[in-house]
């Protein structure tokens, strides 16, 4: 496949939906947690009223280049992430620019955006978000290591780096996916993916009650705003990786919205029913249960 | 004026010995200024429409009043069904809640505080202590009237005001902000001077900037 100018808007067509969807996802995601503690939780279009407000206050102070560039390293993650997989498997307006970019590119960029938000909240100079800072790397790093083990496995099963022919072979039933091919794979990528979605028990990162809500403490107005756009697009370009690796892709948009709420779900049906782990907990959690679950993968392909 | 404030010589990493004046090398102390509605009407409204289903109350409790904010976060009152969310941190809040008796020195802080929130800012007095002192009218050690201090855009009265008063004064405070009367942060740059004489007034120990954001 070739780059074709078409592509451009089709690939922000593409990144119009899922904005959309996340900021609608989320919000449902949390009335849903809010049902659990038997409360009816925010109006499903607060996201677009907290955005709008935040981009809409008057003042706003930096403190420095890399503050800037923080937000931004991080949207660019997302983004990045959403439009090198395809997002809707066989369609040629919903493919993105996936024909450019493989999976080793993706996991670069998971990690792209928690690296830039490390050096910007590192220059506001707050002490809570250096903790945080610290907490959320190390966190992030074990719950990388299952992660990369299940993806070196897809690798190797399916003999191929490109998420494309990975996606591909699975479309023969439910039986192909990889869920049922290469199940310690998939075992070891759910969990890992607990670890990076910001949610009980791994949120220790970003808890309010703990520290004031971590890296994005001094964060504010237009800088806060874009990070919540990100916190729209982000998990669900994750999703996307995930769905496409292991749970057969998705060939159309119905398909796609309830693959990846399902997969959404998950974490956040693990996240009302277990407590926060404090940071060391959920390192040897990851070392003790999910990467074993990884090295079995690796040793079984 | 407290020892870590003072005029210091700190020795870098590198071995450089350089001067450190803590007051103002680590606060920015350049005095408010009136921040207009830089948009259109249409979009002004919009905003304002916007800031007003969006509450977010900075979680500083300040006297009694603050166990009363605790039932609106929970599945009996649930103030999130109408915008209004709690943060962490000044930086990210726009409506600070004064709830009840104000102690010169818990002042300082709520000034502090109240300086570092981005502009438009809203300030809710709760309980009859930030109004007339209530019920310590004679203490020599709390403030009598919080709009001498902070510019209020509403009050919620009662000793103490049940969490439905509180629902009632959030409305309130909405209705405010989207008639575009919300403009406390404004009212207190064009008063700077006599917000500033009346706090340090009433603060014995003033070792901080005069604006500190």
């Amino acid at each position: 496949m070739e780059f074709e100018w078409i592509q451009i808007p089709y690939s922000l067509l593409t990144l119009f939906i899922v904005v959309n969807f996340g900021f609608l996802m989320t919000a449902f995601i949390q009335k849903i947690a809010a049902r659990v503690g038997r409360r009816h939780g925010i109006p499903i279009w607060q996201n677009y009223i907290d955005m709008f407000k935040n981009y809409g206050l008057r003042t706003s102070i930096s403190h420095g280049v890399m503050f800037y560039l923080g937000p931004v390293f991080r949207l660019t993650g997302g983004v990045g992430l959403l439009m090198f997989v395809p997002t809707i498997y066989g369609s040629v307006m919903f493919s993105n620019m996936s024909f450019a970019g493989d999976l080793i590119l993706a996991l670069y960029f998971v990690f792209f955006g928690t690296l830039g938000m490390a050096l910007g909240a590192g220059e506001s100079g707050s002490p809570h978000a250096a903790i945080g800072i610290t907490r959320g790397l190390s966190q992030v790093t074990t719950a990388e290591l299952p992660f990369a083990l299940a993806v070196f496995s897809v690798a190797l099963q399916y003999q191929t780096l490109s998420v494309t022919d990975i996606v591909a072979a699975q479309q023969g039933g439910i039986l192909t996916w990889t869920l049922f091919t290469n199940p310690f794979a998939v075992a070891a990528a759910m969990l890992s993916f607990l670890g990076s979605m910001m949610r009980s028990p791994f949120d220790v990162v970003v808890a309010p009650q703990e520290l004031p809500i971590g890296p994005p403490t001094e964060y504010h107005s237009s800088f806060l705003a874009m990070m919540q756009t990100n916190r729209a697009i982000y998990p669900i370009a994750k999703i996307v990786i995930f769905m496409n690796l292991f749970f057969g892709g998705a060939t159309n948009w119905p398909v796609f919205f309830l693959k990846v709420f399902l997969i959404y779900l998950f974490s956040a049906f693990v996240g009302v029913v277990f407590p926060r782990f404090r940071v060391e907990q959920s390192i040897r959690w990851f070392l003790v249960w999910a990467l074993p679950l990884g090295i079995l993968a690796i040793i079984l392909v | 004026m407290k020892e870590e404030l003072k005029i210091r010589t700190v020795t870098g990493p590198d071995g450089v010995k350089f001067e450190v004046d803590p007051i103002t090398d680590y606060f920015c102390d350049a005095p408010p200024t009136v921040q207009p509605a830089a948009y259109t009407k249409v979009i002004e409204k919009f905003f304002n429409w916007a800031r007003s289903e969006s509450l977010w109350v900075l979680g500083f409790g300040t006297g009694c009043g603050a166990i009363e904010m605790r039932p609106l976060m929970t599945p009996r009152y649930d103030a999130y069904r109408y915008g209004v969310q709690w943060r962490a941190t000044p930086r990210q809040s726009n409506l600070f809640i004064v709830s009840g008796y104000l102690s010169t020195k818990t002042l300082k802080r709520v000034i502090r505080s109240y300086e570092q929130m981005p502009s438009p800012k809203y300030v809710m007095g709760l309980g009859s202590c930030t109004i007339n002192g209530g019920m310590y009218w004679d203490s020599y050690n709390t403030i009598k009237q919080l709009d001498q201090y902070l510019p209020v855009d509403t009050y919620v009265t009662g000793c103490m005001p049940r969490p439905e008063a509180l629902l009632a004064g959030f409305e309130a405070l909405k209705k405010i902000i989207r008639s575009g009367n919300g403009e406390g942060a404004n009212e207190y740059a064009e008063n700077f001077d006599w917000y500033k004489a009346n706090q340090k007034s009433v603060i014995s120990d003033w070792d901080m900037p005069d604006y500190n954001w």
